[in-house]
């Protein structure tokens, strides 16, 4: 959706569109998991079985990284899916198409895990919609900037390999410490 | 020292305005983290010190 | 618990918001008169004495505002996040107090540094703002700060956005490490640290020990703030107790 606005707003001239692509598909990216986000435990702490997640004898850290996966399966994973398609539409050169498709795989799942942290601290609030952009967003950069610069590496046929491996490291990172915050925010958000 | 004269001190060789509009908005935050606390501080005190013979009043 | 003795007694002693009031209450004028004599005589020094910069000219004196605010911004944010984790952990209320007064000041120095940079960016670049990698990273420093901020007001409870900042905070020390190497990584225009601790800085001492000094300066500005706003929040929070009513009534005499 977001991806369409684009020409429409900038300008449809292919040259033009080709150089803003990457950037344009990423923030899509970023807004459509932010959108997604604020629901993610709303609803759960809403009718209480939040609470029961909470006092369940499974570990927090599994369920909690299976609603993270559940989100990214929800929003991360079609938006990689549907990327190429966005990529033609705004004249992104062939070449780019693997790099966008990668870095999206590997970056998209760590904004779900950064995202639900916010969403975690913020489930108790009532205006917390508008909240977890402001907390969550600065979070988010760096994985913009590198996702971005893969594309951007592709496009112009420079090596991928170092900023899709500095994205995974921002995964693999994110898969092991941010469950923990989620939980630890989420005790403290039910209990308070 | 530097410059010559005062003269030139506050010309800061040509980039004057730089230099010193940076350090002037340097001094306003830098006072303005000590007079806040101060103010805050005033008004914290007069505030439960009327508390203080509010209660007094009623009991 | 046995296991805990290892911790030094004036840790536990940190923990009563009424001590913690009472050793900063003395603190305080003394860091006060460091702070002035530091600051002013650093900035005498790099405005007036040190020499100008063969290549940037006089406009290179905006350093002595602009390295040690950021170097505070960034130091202070590190002090929110273990005051925060120390609140976590032990439950400790004064700690809580701490990572809250910090915040604001952090914002302030954040505010500084960045301004101070885009002034200095615009004799020796040409323009007051660069998409250059530390300056993108600052700016998210910033915008940390302020969802900190607003977080904390935004939980009603005060121990719950407690620890609701202190995760947060935590998260957000992610952050830090990229400002510091982003200069590194991402060969932009920022220049690289002015000081390193294993090697001579590339300036002559006429420049660099000014700066050394402001620096100090600055973390005992830090110290000072953050020991005014602390003792007004020991104040608002413990206002029902009776040594702040006895405090109280001194005052009023």
């Amino acid at each position: 959706m977001v991806a369409t606005l684009f020409p429409l707003g900038v300008s449809p001239e292919p040259t033009v569109l080709a150089t803003l692509a990457p950037g344009v598909v990423w923030v899509a990216a970023l807004l459509s998991t932010l959108l997604a986000m604020d629901g993610l435990f709303r609803s759960d702490f809403e009718d209480g079985s939040l609470e029961q997640i909470l006092l369940s004898p499974q570990p927090l850290f599994i369920v909690v990284l299976g609603k993270v996966i559940a989100h990214w399966i929800m929003t991360g994973l079609p938006l990689t899916l549907i990327a190429p398609l966005i990529a033609v539409m705004l004249f992104l050169p062939a070449e780019g198409m693997s790099g966008l498709m990668l870095s999206l795989l590997i970056g998209t799942p760590t904004l779900s895990l950064v995202g639900a942290i916010g969403a975690a601290l913020t489930v108790g609030l009532r205006k917390g919609g508008v909240l977890i952009s402001l907390l969550v967003l600065p979070l988010y950069i760096p994985v913009l900037i590198f996702g971005t610069a893969a594309v951007e590496a592709a496009v112009t046929g420079l090596p991928v390999a170092g900023h899709l491996a500095l994205l995974g490291a921002l995964l693999a990172f994110g898969i092991a410490l941010a469950p923990v915050a989620i939980a630890a925010a989420l005790r403290i958000s039910v209990s308070g | 020292m530097s410059f010559d004269s005062f003269s030139d001190f506050l010309a800061m060789g040509g980039h004057a305005f730089y230099v010193w509009s940076s350090f002037a908005l340097g001094l306003i935050v830098l006072v303005g983290n000590v007079v806040l606390p101060m103010l805050e501080r005033k008004k914290l005190m007069a505030e439960q010190l009327r508390r203080i013979r509010r209660e007094e009043v009623q009991s | 618990m046995a296991g805990k003795n290892w911790m030094p007694r004036w840790f536990y002693q940190l923990a009563s918001p009424k001590w913690c009031y009472q050793i900063t209450g003395k603190l305080l004028p003394g860091f006060a008169i460091a702070t002035l004599l530091l600051i002013v005589v650093g900035l005498v020094w790099g405005l007036a004495f040190a020499p100008p910069d063969y290549q940037q000219g006089n406009s290179f004196r905006i350093i002595y505002l602009h390295v040690p605010t950021a170097y505070m911004a960034q130091s202070i944010y590190v002090t929110m996040a273990i005051a925060g984790a120390i609140g976590l952990i032990w439950k400790m209320k004064v700690a809580d107090m701490v990572a809250k007064c910090c915040a604001p000041i952090g914002a302030s120095l954040a505010i500084l540094a960045l301004a101070t940079g885009a002034i200095w960016g615009k004799p020796t670049w040409g323009s007051w703002w660069v998409w250059d990698a530390r300056l993108t990273s600052m700016l998210i420093l910033l915008f940390l700060y302020f969802g900190i901020m607003a977080l904390n007001s935004a939980i009603e409870s005060e121990s719950t956005a407690a620890q609701s900042t202190a995760v947060l905070a935590l998260v957000g020390l992610v952050n830090i490490p990229i400002i510091q190497y982003s200069v590194y990584w991402w060969n932009t225009l920022h220049q690289p640290s002015t000081f390193k601790i294993t090697e001579k800085p590339a300036m002559p001492p006429d420049m660099w020990i000014p700066l050394l000094i402001l620096v100090i300066g600055f973390y005992c500005f830090f110290a000072v703030t953050l020991m005014m706003r602390l003792r007004n929040e020991i104040l608002r929070r413990e206002r029902r107790s009776s040594w702040v009513r006895e405090l109280l009534m001194q005052q009023r005499g």
